[in-house]
């Protein structure tokens, strides 16, 4: 255990030196910057203003920018440092390999999960100086929807990772994972109901094991109960499973994911050739 | 004397290409060898299994009669590895020293102390990133861990290959002068350059031992 903390602390202090977290650090602080210059807190939008449409705005982009961040970013921390032979010194010391992969793990998701936090942290800051009241229910259910979100991304970029032996390779996958993902939030589903080829079920299921529409529906529930925004299948699975359930499953369903990913791939650590 | 590695009929393919090709040795307690051969003969795949990074495709290795994938904090607690060319490591000099302090129980004294003995300058450089220091001074330092580490055996893959013929002899000295028994695997292209330092030559081709035999000093 003390090795894995170690090693979770290392990865942090290598991540706060490095340009990827700053330009990652940076486009969430400077989104809420943004936002503000911008009045968003002031503006009206389907009938959303002050924090709730900042929020609104924020989840938005977080949904399209944190997985590939994630992904990019986390998919070279044991490829890369394999191919780099970083990852043959490190391990010739003994340390087990369930302290360093999950130690990498602990490391990485705080270096992603902390700055969006922050931003979100700074915006409420922001509200409540403006004389905004604070939506609390809205900021805890968006809080763990955040730490769900870093956690099945996680996990994906962890598998890719041990799996590819190449860096180069394991961006190409990654990228590829995010595009499908986001694709199949909208364009797919829509694409596909509309050729009618494929019955409803399967659409429907499609869209709930994508953990990006998950986030993207438990999201939006926060500021639309209704689902009357998003689209025939969240509209389907609120009518399904009714509004908690829903929101278990947009919270639950993408940890439960990540820790399969990423326990899947420590399995493949464990059992493959580590160089 | 007891072995303290012994492999038995150990067989490695990547891809479809044998790299190891049922290879049997033992190393003793107090041997120290020079392993040989042309390029892609398979010493660098035989010392990284002996550290347990492959998954054998037949045969077995035990260090210390413990196996090295399985086993691999027990076993890897009583090798010390310097590898051909030093990894890009991100961590500042200072981190480094504390992951090998915390997971082999090394002081950081100990390192800047051999440090020290190859004129490496540690405390001056403990907040610089480790792969910013020049090439010599990062194989200096990874020499003084692995010394500074005691352990019964060394693994060296070329470990002189980025530094200066000074700084090479003086790390041939410093092992001369190491006063306690330890075995050693040497990974090298120069046989003549480990003159006093090895009691063994073992020469591979082919992913093969073709050639095994002691050295007389």
């Amino acid at each position: 255990m003390k090795n894995l903390l170690l090693i979770a602390y290392l990865d942090i202090r290598e991540s706060l030196r490095s340009r990827w977290f700053y330009v990652y650090a940076v486009v969430f602080g400077g989104l809420m910057g943004l936002f503000f210059i911008t009045g968003i807190t002031d503006s009206v939008v389907m009938g959303f203003t002050g924090l709730s449409r900042l929020l609104l705005v924020f989840i938005e982009v977080t949904i399209i920018i944190l997985p590939i961040f994630i992904l990019i970013t986390t998919v070279k921390s044991i490829s890369a440092d394999r191919e780099s032979n970083i990852l043959e010194y490190m391990l010739s010391f003994p340390v087990s390999l369930r302290d360093y992969y999950w130690g990498k793990f602990l490391g990485r998701f705080v270096t992603v999960f902390v700055p969006v936090i922050a931003a979100l942290v700074l915006g409420i800051g922001w509200g409540v100086l403006k004389g905004a009241t604070i939506p609390w229910e809205m900021v805890l259910l968006y809080s763990a929807l955040i730490f769900s979100l870093c956690i099945v991304f996680l996990g994906i970029a962890f598998f890719i990772s041990t799996t590819v032996k190449s860096h180069d390779m394991a961006l190409g996958v990654a990228f590829l994972t995010w595009i499908v993902l986001l694709a199949f939030i909208d364009v797919a589903l829509i694409g596909l109901m509309m050729q009618n080829r494929i019955s409803d079920g399967v659409i429907i299921a499609i869209a709930m094991l994508n953990p990006m529409e998950a986030f993207r529906i438990g999201a939006i529930a926060l500021f639309d109960p209704e689902l009357t925004v998003i689209g025939p299948v969240a509209y389907y699975l609120l009518d399904t499973l009714g509004h908690t359930a829903l929101m278990l499953y947009a919270v639950f369903y993408p940890i439960l994911l990540g820790v399969f990913f990423a326990l899947w791939g420590y399995r493949l650590f464990r059992r493959k050739d580590l160089l | 004397m007891s072995a303290l590695v012994e492999i038995r009929d150990v067989r490695k393919r990547f891809q479809k290409t044998p790299v190891l090709d049922g290879i049997t040795l033992e190393i003793r307690a107090g041997d120290r060898i020079a392993m040989l051969g042309p390029n892609g003969a398979g010493k660098t795949t035989l010392v990284r299994s002996i550290l347990g990074f492959y998954h054998l495709d037949g045969g077995s290795i035990r260090v210390l009669g413990k196996d090295p994938v399985r086993q691999r904090v027990e076993v890897l607690a009583s090798v010390a590895f310097i590898p051909q060319l030093p990894p890009p490591v991100k961590l500042s000099i200072r981190e480094l020293l504390q992951y090998v302090e915390r997971s082999s129980g090394v002081p950081a004294a100990a390192v800047a102390a051999e440090a020290g003995r190859m004129d490496l300058d540690l405390e001056s450089h403990a907040s610089k990133a480790f792969f910013k220091l020049s090439g010599g001074m990062k194989q200096k330092l990874l020499i003084a861990i692995a010394l500074a580490r005691r352990s019964r055996l060394f693994v060296f893959d070329e470990p002189t290959a980025s530094l200066d013929p000074k700084a090479r002899e003086l790390f041939y000295r410093l092992l001369s002068e190491l006063d306690y028994d330890y075995s050693a695997i040497y990974v090298t292209h120069r046989l003549e350059e480990l003159e006093g330092l090895v009691n063994r030559k073992v020469y591979m081709e082919l992913g093969k031992v073709v050639e095994d035999e002691p050295l007389t000093a």
